[in-house]
Parts: structure tokens; C-alpha cells; sequence
């Protein structure tokens, strides 16, 4: 039997340390602001800084239950039968890139998995490299048996944003006379049975920008009765709300949303259990940078308090 | 005729495109998805047009030398570099004369920038005209690499690749992130509950930021996350379909008084 000494682990001994530090911190610069001394701007990027940094150094990383918004798409490619056709489509560039790609990745995964075909395409130019990160990370690397035409296709960037998802959502082929490896459209075997997004199982919008999910839900989803889900960074996950559950079935917002379907897929079955977690681990630095962020509301608004209460405040 | 015909051209395509979205038949939808070709033709020639005009900005930039001239060459040289690298990848083993080809790209844009802005043009032009014959030469008769104008080889050129996983997506990250050193600074120093809406804003800020935390103890996680479901799909989503039917309403009062010729801001002159 171990000891519990033996028992802890780096990344408890990490959790501790930061968390020390952090609060001893935060104890100096309270003290500070109380006794009317400045403190300087550079002393609370230093604190970002470090409350970034550990979690980095020390590996911290925490787990999370899926919230109902980010279960129900989980559920609903669950419930997909097999050879299901999901159109994913990349509308990102690389400044979004860390939110976003660990769950455009965890969902090309999820469908893979489930032998779901599925169609890639993106609305930004730069969606094509992100694209390629995930055929690299995922679909070569762990999808070796999947072949191209059959089991996924790269339909790739095309310029028009909301035109192009006017066409698409009754003729691909006007669109997209052929894939990125100048495949004709015709003979591409996933199409065998899908005319236009209509013939589609799920449609889901990674991105935050524009054309993004809105313009997918305006000119896809709505018209064409289309079951539609959404993956963006945490910004502009509030203002989607208004669109789930009805125009939009599940929504991922920002490196929490992607971290919650990490666990959900982890603890889902133990062929995952060894995937690689980006979101999950990102959100070490998130929550410590958030604890500080809090504390510095907090301490900010007692010295606020204080100073009117003294009448140094109108 | 010159500001009639603009205003006349927007009233019928305006109107035509509203009224179509209430016809359903094949004919409409013909021409509406023939605009809509119209629309992607239009937004291709606006990339070159683009390309054109940073290209022109950045010349004028190095010929005045103002503030930070010297960053123009990185844009430019990034610019048509990113392009050439986007369209070529490696057929054999080895990559071949391929760096002496990115050399030779990178001496002819630096003798073309030059061309424009020296007084010595022939000197700068005749150079640039070796470097692009070197350029078409390596090109030509160097099969260890090919160009791909249709297909999507290019994209897994190690350079592209590199270039844009180790520079282009650090950088935007970075600038991302900066971001979390001001929001800290300002949550210090600004973020204040001064009144009753700041106070609220406060106090769900903290609650959203809270269901994040896992150190909370006494069964605070579970109560806090319902808190913070709550505020998300209760008051948020209260707050933001007011938000997008206001916007929407706006989006067609605006559209009807573009349709109209009451709105010329497009024209360039109010």
C-alpha cells in the first residue's frame, strides 16, 4: 500500500505551489493598495504572468462535467447511425485557432470514431491551414484505415461567404465542381447521395467570425430544415444563446466548451482514453488566470469602498 | 447620368432581391443565384483590387520613407512569398534548387520594389528582369519540385506549413492573448461597482468566472454552475434577442433607405 506522501503527485505539489504563491500575492498587493501606495501596471502583468505559467510548468489541468449545451451535440452525433454524412466546416483563422481547433479536432474525432462520414469545407482562406492541422493530427494520424472520397473529403476554401452557403444550401456541386485534389464532384463516393446540405445529418460552424454560424443558421439551417450545431471562441458564445435549442441543437463556447467535450468523449469510452486534451489542459492557465482576475475585482473594489467611505471618492 | 445610373441599379437589384425571396419558383431562383455568381465575381476582383492597393500603400511607405517604412518590405515580401510557397510543393526526395528559386523570388520583388521608387529605374528593372529569367529558369528545368494551381498540394509545403503554424498562428495567438494582461490591469483598476448596473455586471461577472473554479468548497461548484446556466439562458438571452431583433429592424430600415437613393454613403459622398 502507498504512503500518503507517495501518493501525491507533481501536479498536486504544482497546484499547491501556485496557488501559495498566488495568494501571498495577492495578500502583498492588498497590503500595498491599502496603505496607499501605487502599484504599478507591470506588477499585475506579472501576476498574469505567473498564474499562466505554472499550470504550464507543473502540467495542472482539471476536469469537467458537460454543461447541457455542450452534452446535447455530443448526444446528438451519438445518435447518428453509422455512415451519417456531418459537413464541418473550418470559418477560423489562426488568432481563433487556440479556442476553437482542440474542439474542431475532438469532433472530427468523435464522428471518425463512429465510422460518420464527414465533409470539410471553411469560409475563411485561412481555414484551409487549420484544416490541415486536423487531417495531420487526427485523421492521418489516428484514422489511418479512413480513405479520402469515402470516409471524409476536403472541399476546401471557397470566397463568397453567405453566396456560397446560398448555393450550397440546394446544389454542392454548382459550388464545389470538385474537391481540393481536383476530384470531380461526381465522382466522389460520399456524394453519391447528397445533392446539397438538405442531404446532410448534421452541419456544424467552427469559428466566431464572419460568415460564421449566424450566416450558416440564416442561410442554411433555417431555410433548409437542417440540424445544426456550433464550436466558437468564448466571446461570441453569448450571443448565440438566443439560437439553441431551436436553430442551433448544441453549442461549444470557447476553451471550456471544447475541454467539457474532451471529458465527455474521455469518459465516454476507454478507447479515448489516452487522446491528446488541449482544451482540457489550457484551461489550467484559464481558471488561475481567472482566480487572480477575481481577486483583483475584489481588492480593487474594497480600496473603491474604502476611499468613498473616507470621502477621497465622489 | 453618372450619379443616376449607381441609384438606379441599386433600387432595381435592391427590390428585385427582396421581392424574389417570396417567389418560389425556378425562374427566380435562377436569377437570384445568377446574382449571387455576380456577387463572388465581384468579391474576387475586390481581393486584386486589394492587392493592388496594399501593394501601392506599402511602394509609397519605403519611396517617403515614413514611420516604420521598413516593415512595408516584410509585408510585401510576406505577401507575394506566402503566395509563390502556397502554390509549390516537393515531388522527389529532395527539395532541389527550391532555395535558391526563394532567393532569386525574394531579389526580384526587392529590384521591383526598388523599380518603382528609385530614379534609376533601367538599372533596377534590367536586375529584376535576371532575377525573374533566374527565377523561370530554376522553375523550368528543376523537376525535384512542381507548381499546383488546382489542387491543394501546396498547402503541405514545409515552408507554407511552417510558416504559418510557427509564425502567422504564435503571432495572432499573441496578440490574442495580450489581452488578458489589460483585461487584468482594467479589472484592478476600472472594474468598479460605481451604481446599481455595475454592480450587477460585477456580480455576474464574478459568477461566470466562478463556475470555472474548482477549488470552491461545500457544494459552491454545482449551486454556482446552475447560477451561471442561469444568467447565460435567462437574462443573456433575454438581452440578446432583444439585441438581434433591433439589429435586424435596423439592418431594414437601413437596406430600405439604400434601396431608396435616401441613404448615398456608398456613393462616396453623403
Amino acid at each position: 500500500m502507498l504512503s500518503p506522501l507517495m501518493a501525491i503527485t507533481v501536479q498536486d505539489i504544482g497546484i499547491t505551489v501556485s496557488l501559495v504563491f498566488i495568494l501571498l500575492g495577492l495578500a502583498w498587493l492588498a497590503w500595498r493598495s491599502f496603505s496607499g501606495k501605487e502599484v504599478d501596471r507591470r506588477i499585475i502583468f506579472l501576476f498574469i504572468f505567473f498564474s499562466v505559467a505554472m499550470p504550464v510548468i507543473f502540467k495542472i489541468s482539471f476536469k469537467f462535467k458537460a454543461t447541457p449545451i455542450v452534452n446535447a451535440l455530443y448526444e446528438k452525433i451519438e445518435s447518428l447511425p453509422n455512415n451519417s454524412t456531418v459537413l464541418i466546416s473550418y470559418d477560423f483563422d489562426p488568432a481563433m485557432a487556440p479556442e476553437v481547433q482542440p474542439m474542431a479536432d475532438a469532433l472530427s474525432r468523435h464522428c471518425l470514431s463512429r465510422d460518420i462520414k464527414i465533409v470539410y469545407m471553411c469560409l475563411f482562406p485561412t481555414g484551409q491551414g487549420q484544416l490541415e492541422q486536423t487531417f495531420s493530427t487526427v485523421v492521418r494520424n489516428e484514422f489511418p484505415e479512413k480513405q479520402d472520397g469515402i470516409d471524409f473529403v476536403n472541399l476546401g476554401y471557397k470566397a463568397g461567404g453567405e453566396g456560397v452557403l446560398n448555393v450550397i444550401v440546394t446544389d454542392f456541386e454548382k459550388m464545389f465542381p470538385t474537391d481540393v485534389n481536383s476530384v470531380p464532384y461526381s465522382e466522389i463516393p460520399i456524394f453519391d447521395n447528397i445533392k446539397s446540405c438538405k442531404n446532410l445529418d448534421l452541419i456544424i460552424s467552427i469559428g466566431g467570425g464572419r460568415p460564421g454560424i449566424k450566416e450558416w443558421v440564416l442561410f442554411v439551417g433555417d431555410p433548409g430544415n437542417i440540424p445544426m450545431a456550433a464550436g466558437v471562441a468564448a466571446v461570441v458564445a453569448p450571443q448565440l444563446y438566443p439560437y439553441y435549442p431551436n436553430q442551433i441543437l448544441g453549442l461549444l463556447g470557447g476553451v471550456k466548451g471544447a475541454a467539457e467535450y474532451e471529458n465527455r468523449l474521455r469518459d465516454s469510452d476507454p478507447k479515448f482514453a489516452d487522446m491528446p486534451t488541449p482544451a482540457t489542459t489550457m484551461m489550467g492557465p484559464q481558471t488561475l488566470a481567472h482566480i487572480v482576475v477575481m481577486s483583483f475585482i475584489i481588492i480593487g473594489n474594497i480600496l473603491f469602498f474604502r476611499n468613498r467611505k473616507r470621502g477621497e471618492i465622489s | 447620368m453618372k450619379r443616376q445610373l449607381p441609384f438606379l441599379l441599386v433600387f432595381i437589384f435592391g427590390a428585385f432581391m427582396t421581392i424574389q425571396y417570396y417567389i418560389p419558383h425556378e425562374s427566380s431562383e435562377f436569377v437570384y443565384t445568377f446574382l449571387l455568381d455576380w456577387t463572388m465575381i465581384i468579391g474576387i476582383f475586390a481581393l486584386a483590387l486589394g492587392i493592388w492597393s496594399l501593394y501601392q500603400v506599402s511602394v509609397e511607405k519605403i519611396k517617403h520613407k515614413k514611420e516604420n517604412w521598413v516593415y512595408s518590405y516584410v509585408t510585401l515580401f510576406g505577401l507575394f512569398i506566402m503566395v509563390v510557397l502556397g502554390f509549390t510543393f516537393k515531388v522527389g526526395d529532395s527539395w532541389g534548387l527550391y532555395s535558391v528559386f526563394v532567393i532569386a523570388l525574394m531579389a526580384f520583388l526587392y529590384c521591383l520594389i526598388n523599380a518603382s521608387i528609385a530614379k534609376s529605374k533601367g538599372l533596377w528593372f534590367g536586375l529584376s528582369g535576371v532575377a525573374l529569367v533566374v527565377l523561370l529558369g530554376i522553375a523550368y528545368f528543376d523537376d525535384s519540385w512542381g507548381v499546383a494551381f488546382m489542387t491543394s498540394e501546396g498547402l503541405r509545403n514545409t515552408m507554407f506549413t511552417n510558416f504559418a503554424d510557427f509564425v502567422m498562428t504564435p503571432i495572432l495567438a499573441t496578440m490574442f492573448a495580450l489581452l488578458a494582461f489589460f483585461i487584468a490591469s482594467a479589472a484592478y483598476r476600472a472594474f468598479r461597482a460605481r451604481n446599481v448596473l455595475a454592480s450587477l455586471l460585477l456580480v455576474s461577472a464574478i459568477i461566470v468566472m466562478l463556475r470555472f473554479n474548482p477549488y470552491m468548497p461545500f457544494g459552491l461548484p454545482e449551486l454556482i454552475a446552475e447560477l451561471s446556466n442561469w444568467l447565460m439562458n435567462v437574462p443573456n438571452l433575454a438581452a440578446q434577442r432583444a439585441i438581434v431583433i433591433g439589429i435586424g429592424l435596423g439592418i431594414v430600415a437601413t437596406s430600405l433607405k439604400v434601396i431608396l437613393g435616401i441613404e448615398r454613403g456608398y456613393m462616396g459622398k453623403g
